[in-house]
């Protein structure tokens, strides 16, 4: 059985990030179920935030003005003390990384670009054109070769191994030896990303799905404000492919029907550039209303912007819209309509990205710090990862040194024995339903009853569809018994996690009578700091999630209305 | 949902994909399937659409659908390319052939094994050569010196142009398009400290700098419009041209003596 000291389940930016924080002093190695160069990191495109003030309008800046733009964006339900860290260290990692080489955009004085973004007081996303997600994670991946890092990519972990509360290693699926096997580590870091492909209308990878929460959820650890599911107002109508909120930032307009900036009704001030949450509402009531194209989306016009600006500031975005809608954004507007594009919730964390359990650590968008509370603010992503990824790996030498015995190889073993037994079940089972029936089912039922404006009947319907689900799921069979390079396998495997996470962002969004950021409750239309200023955690019981609530940190900004 | 091109509503295409399986009885054989295409599908929803209702056997890798991620190049109709970024509406007839990527060897169906190509990469040392790790404040960079390599810091590494390289096919230890950019993507950065020269000097022989044909078939193939023919042009150059000022420092050095 190979040990490692440390095991990083995650190719994405805070898998990474943590890899190259901790790979001169110790063993260790990188599972991801995909090679670590399509990991889902390199979708991001409009940047990331940092208080640098590096254009003219910017100077005014720092950190504080950003903790307090977070903050608010979050509905005042991120912790207080985790975001300050966070937008603290913005400075230090952006010039860590353009210091590993990113590409960053340039202002005239050749220092990083900065873009205005949604919720933000001032240009503070730093951005390689619209490719930020795809130069970050090739820097540190460049990064990895040179310390040569060890991958095992395309690999399925399908198990967290804890025994006494001290986490012992993981099991994971090798698509190719087509064999399930046991791996020690002292300590394990989950940096597995969202689960956006619970949801129909997502914007994610068609990877995302969210198999690291729901494993680490089924080990016991505790899920934190998974009913925060946030609607990105600007996806390609259709395809839900992306199209950055920096198109925006760059100056384009939300037109409805009618010729108007309707933007002008839900948020005078900030217009386009309010916070997600609210301009994805927006959009959403627009085409409620009639006032859509199609009666499904609106236009993002950026025809003003000229060509010269759209080619140098959002080339990728242009290339999108060319191959996958057919029009070129510098003479048609682009049809978009919101749709899935992050998790807030994940994994409870500490701001040090330590869990529950010793020895188990998580970052990125599987973790919740919490920063992002109730909705998170554009750019704060890869911010996130980078930040809390260095930081965990900061903080595994001090649990290292502490924790001297190695992980119980027989404990292990038997763990190893349980796995194999239940995946030949799964092979053997007989059944008369395909995974697709199951899966396409649960993902009607997010995005049209979990989805941006919910009721307490919509969620009472949604939970019991699927726990019916969770019944279907044990008639499914497997058509393809092979296990090399199997999808079918794989993708039924998943299917256990997804139905576990849409289970729990309902009971959490069933439970939480009130409207906080992403989380709008048309029964409930009103904040309640009274009753729902905290956090909802989710533990797994055979029955379905136990929730509990856990109290929200405020340090310096007390809670307010919520203008733009 | 509505949706771009509506010229194909409904419309019958037979796919014809290459199948091999390592671990059974090594053989090639063809697999043919029939599907009704909607409007804006591309060639991964088609291979998504069979795997799901039709053959669940068939392997391909896929993640981000985007064309951003670079797992899903194929060959479509002979042509190197992601099969997520084509629409079947796009192709000339409704019979469309899928195969692997040539130049590397197939584990199953339409996935290769990429390890020759990462090997590739990992041989040009694909990272910023510079003596201190990280100093907490940004280095300048003009737009115009971010221009000379900011469109080669594009490349998805999806490895069409590799697979589209006629000097692979004939020499499998030639590193290839992708390898060559990424190399002169960093040559081109103002923030490289690496010995170039030695570097290239390191590369004079067909294997690097002067295996290529100039075919131009890289960047034919290329979905992000690299053009790594011109960048290996330049390399050659720029070795060519530092040789020859290296040569006639020589010539005045042995002058002087």
């Amino acid at each position: 059985m190979l040990i490692y000291d440390i095991i990083i389940v995650g190719g994405g930016l805070a898998g990474l990030m943590t890899a190259l924080g901790t790979i001169t002093d110790y063993k260790i190695a990188v599972f991801s179920k995909v090679h670590p160069l399509r990991s889902h990191s390199l979708a991001a495109q409009g940047g990331i935030n940092a208080a640098l003030g590096n254009v003219a309008t910017g100077q005014e800046d720092n950190w504080e003005k950003h903790a307090f733009d977070t903050i608010k964006s979050s509905d005042y339900l991120a912790d207080q003390d985790a975001v300050e860290l966070m937008c603290q260290m913005g400075p230090e990692v952006v010039y860590q990384l353009e210091n590993w080489g990113a590409p960053f955009s340039r202002t005239l004085e050749g220092k990083i670009a900065q873009r205005p973004f949604g919720g933000a007081g001032f240009p503070r996303t730093c951005y390689a054109a619209d490719r930020t997600g795809h130069v970050l994670l090739h820097t540190l991946f460049e990064r990895c070769i040179k310390h040569q890092v060890q991958f095992f990519s395309e690999w399925l972990v399908t198990q967290l191994v804890i025994k006494d509360n001290l986490v012992q290693g993981i099991i994971a699926l090798d698509y190719l030896s087509n064999e399930l096997k046991v791996f020690g580590a002292r300590a394990v870091v989950f940096a597995t990303g969202g689960y956006g492909r619970v949801y129909q209308n997502s914007t994610n990878a068609l990877i995302n799905t969210g198999s690291g929460i729901s494993v680490a959820y089924r080990a016991g650890l505790p899920i934190k404000d998974l009913e925060f599911v946030q609607f990105h107002p600007t996806t390609l109508a259709g395809t839900n492919i992306l199209i950055t909120e920096g198109a925006r930032g760059e100056g384009g307009f939300l037109i409805n029907n009618q010729g108007e900036r309707f933007m002008e009704r839900y948020a005078p001030q900030r217009m386009e550039l309010a916070p997600r949450d609210i301009v994805a509402r927006s959009i959403a009531t627009e085409i409620a209303a009639g006032r859509g194209f199609d009666n499904s989306s609106v236009h993002l016009d950026l025809r003003h912007l000229g060509p010269e600006k759209i080619i140098e500031r959002l080339p990728g975005i242009r290339q999108i819209c060319i191959e996958f809608a057919g029009i070129d954004p510098i003479n048609q507007p682009i049809p978009i309509q919101p749709g899935q594009h992050y998790s807030m919730g994940g994994i409870a964390t500490n701001l040090w990205g330590e869990t529950h359990v010793s020895g188990f650590y998580s970052a990125g968008e599987c973790a919740c710090v919490s920063v992002h509370g109730a909705n998170r603010l554009g750019g704060n992503s890869l911010l996130e990862t980078l930040v809390f990824g260095k930081i965990i790996a900061h903080r595994l030498p001090l649990f290292l040194t502490e924790r001297k015995e190695l992980p119980d190889i027989n404990y292990l073993d038997r763990a190893l024995t349980t796995e194999q037994t239940r995946l030949q079940k799964i092979l053997d089972r007989p059944g008369d339903l395909i995974y697709t029936q199951v899966r396409d089912q649960l993902r009607n039922i997010l995005t049209n009853h979990v989805g941006i404006f919910r009721t307490g009947d919509l969620l009472k319907a949604a939970l019991s569809s699927i726990k019916q689900l969770r019944i279907d799921y044990q008639r499914i069979a497997l058509r393809n018994k092979d296990k090399f390079y199997n999808f079918e396998l794989l993708n039924l495997l998943e299917l256990e996690g997804m139905l576990d996470l849409g289970e729990i962002i309902t009971c959490g969004a069933l439970a939480r009578e009130e409207s906080r950021g992403s989380h709008a409750r048309l029964d409930f239309t009103q904040r309640d700091d009274l009753h729902w200023l905290c956090h909802t955690i989710a533990n797994y019981t055979p029955d379905g999630p136990q929730l509990h609530y856990q109290e929200v940190k405020i340090t310096r900004y007390a809670p307010q209305e919520r203008k733009y | 949902m509505h949706l771009k091109k509506e010229n194909i509503n409904d419309q019958q295409f037979t796919i014809k994909i290459l199948r091999y399986n390592q671990r059974q009885n090594n053989e090639f054989y063809f697999s043919d399937y029939s599907i009704l295409a909607t409007p804006g599908m591309t060639i991964l929803d088609a291979l998504l659409h069979i795997q799901e209702l039709q053959d669940p056997t068939l392997a391909f890798r896929y993640s981000c659908r985007g064309a951003v991620c670079g797992s899903c190049g194929i060959l479509i109709n002979g042509q190197a390319n992601l099969a997520c970024r084509v629409q079947l509406a796009n192709l000339p007839s409704t019979n469309i052939l899928l195969e692997p990527l040539p130049n590397l060897p197939i584990i199953k169906d339409l996935i290769v094994d990429m390890e020759p190509f990462w090997d590739a990469y990992r041989k040009i040392e694909p990272w910023l050569h510079t003596c201190v790790d990280s100093q907490n404040r940004e280095n300048l960079i003009s737009k115009k010196e971010l221009e000379q390599f900011s469109l080669y810091t594009n490349c998805i590494l999806c490895a069409c142009c590799y697979a589209a390289c006629p000097v692979i096919a004939r020499d499998d230890q030639y590193l290839g398009p992708a390898a060559l950019v990424k190399l002169y993507r960093f040559f081109r950065d103002p923030r490289e400290q690496r010995d170039q020269q030695q570097s290239l000097l390191q590369l004079n022989n067909s294997q690097g700098l002067w295996g290529c044909d100039t075919v131009f078939r890289c960047r034919d193939s290329c979905p992000k419009e690299i053009r790594p023919t011109d960048v290996i042009t330049a390399l050659r150059r720029q070795f060519v041209s530092s040789g020859l000022i290296k040569f006639f420092q020589r010539i005045r050095g042995i002058n002087k003596k």
